[in-house]
């Protein structure tokens, strides 16, 4: 169960027809305080690939996604993100990452809609009416539209999170738990604004440990202590194993 | 400046759908005012009293705003999805000093007659002194914005920031207090060597808008 030494991530190449991995990690560290939540974290993402990110409460899921997002500093390693070396050039890749975290990142006050036109035109969408009147009609939210966000239920939130994440198109689509307070109509619905297509890289943070595997080309599970307990193709992991992973029963 | 009057927008509409900010600095000003009238036993005011009376009520009614400036972003995770966006920490920075600027001035537009009701007996000084109240709101806003983002995180941040802040805006008070001594003097204004105390304001402008402007995008960062 632990990594396959095949699988573990080699040098960037120099070799110009290679693509450039959409995630480069090396070593990657984070601490809180003195407390250490991510410890070696290596790996490599191709583009348009899907990782799926498992493991137990405070095992550095979330803290890994805010890093891959720009938001959060590493402690120590290296790493590239779609070809920009973060933290320092971290300005390169804002605008191409779509980023859903545990919060909906809208404005309670404002519309759903406004929320949205807000956004597009932080990202500087040319055409972002019908941008936002697209994603809206494909998470089935057209009727929310002028609701403030204020007054939706959980899942509708959730959908208008989404709807904000993907707005922009973004390369690299950076989730946690997509599809919670979702019911299966609109899990459906928010399916199809994040799955995968043709030139998208995500890294998918779940407890649904059969739905990510299936949905994922690669996997990562951490264990609770931030260090990796597995990482290779996510058809080198059965749930069995993921589950002793989360558990702690793999070493 | 597409982020700047998007980021400025969204701030003033949230204001006016809410009127948590300009109100609250509003109500506070006038009531103020009024427990100055009868602490003070006085009905009119002139010179560098009714300058004390009238700049001190507009900074402590400013600390209301400039602890809110950046609640939304905080609370409501504005500042990972400007930081996710392809956005110079500066435009944020503009637009909420801007939208201080805004705040102020329409709390001005209410506290302003109202002391004059209640205090002065030649409004002649007033018009002159609106330029002057404009830079002081200039100064309030780009030094409160600065503050502001270094106080939000901190759990004490209602403490931090005035704590922070009002050292910083003593030569604010400095210039704008002998401004405006000297056009509300009994007598009428007077404007013999007003131009120091307004360069003075201006420079102190300049300085604060340079350094929010330089150390914003690092106060961003975590």
């Amino acid at each position: 169960m632990s990594a396959d030494p095949a699988l573990e991530p080699s040098q960037p190449t120099a070799d110009p027809v290679t693509p450039q991995p959409a995630i480069e990690l090396r070593s990657l560290r984070r601490d809180y305080a003195d407390l250490p939540v991510l410890l070696g974290v290596s790996l490599d993402l191709a583009r348009g690939e899907t990782l799926a990110v498992i493991g137990a409460n405070g095992a550095g899921k979330t803290t890994l996604l805010r890093v891959l997002g720009t938001l959060l500093r590493p402690t120590s390693g290296e790493i590239r993100v779609l070809g920009a070396a973060l933290p320092g050039d971290a300005w390169r890749v804002r605008g191409r990452i779509g980023f859903l975290g545990h919060e909906p990142l809208l404005y309670r006050e404002l519309t759903v809609r406004e929320n949205l036109r807000f956004n597009a035109r932080l990202h500087g969408l040319d055409a972002a009416e019908e941008a936002i009147a697209g994603v809206l009609r494909a998470a089935a939210l057209t009727r929310y539209a002028d609701e403030q966000v204020r007054s939706l239920s959980a899942g509708t939130l959730q959908r208008a999170s989404i709807c904000r994440a993907v707005l922009h198109d973004p390369e690299l689509l950076l989730l946690d738990e997509p599809l919670s307070h979702l019911d299966p109509d609109a899990t459906a619905h928010a399916s199809r604004l994040i799955g995968a297509r043709p030139g998208r890289t995500r890294v998918i943070v779940s407890h649904d440990v059969d739905r990510a595997l299936a949905e994922a080309d690669r996997t990562l599970a951490l264990r609770a202590d931030g260090t990796v307990g597995y990482c290779g193709p996510a058809a080198g992991l059965s749930p069995g194993d993921a589950r002793a992973i989360y558990a702690g029963r793999d070493r | 400046m597409r982020a700047f009057r998007t980021i400025l927008a969204k701030d003033l509409r949230v204001e006016l759908r809410t009127f948590e900010s300009v109100p609250a600095m509003a109500l506070f000003a006038v009531t103020a005012f009024v427990l100055f009238r009868f602490g003070l036993d006085r009905e009119a005011l002139e010179g560098s009293l009714a300058a004390g009376v009238l700049l001190v009520t507009v900074l402590f009614a400013a600390i209301l705003a400039i602890n809110r400036v950046f609640v939304a972003e905080r609370e409501q995770g504005g500042f990972d999805a400007i930081r996710l966006a392809p956005v110079d920490g500066s435009a944020l920075y503009a637009a909420k000093a801007t939208a201080l600027v805004v705040y102020l001035t329409a709390l001005e537009l209410v506290a302003v007659p109202a002391f004059a009701l209640l205090f002065i007996d030649s409004w002649a000084g007033l018009a002159p002194l609106v330029p002057v109240l404009l830079l002081v709101n200039v100064g309030l806003a780009a030094t409160g914005t600065l503050v502001s983002a270094i106080a939000v995180n901190s759990r004490a941040r209602d403490l931090l920031a005035p704590l922070i802040l009002l050292p910083l805006l003593v030569p604010v008070m400095i210039a704008a207090a002998g401004a405006a001594e000297q056009l509300l003097a009994a007598g009428g204004p007077s404007y013999e060597g007003l131009g120091r105390w307004v360069a003075l304001l201006a420079l102190y402008d300049v300085i604060f808008l340079l350094v929010g402007y330089a150390v914003y995008d690092f106060l961003l960062e975590d």
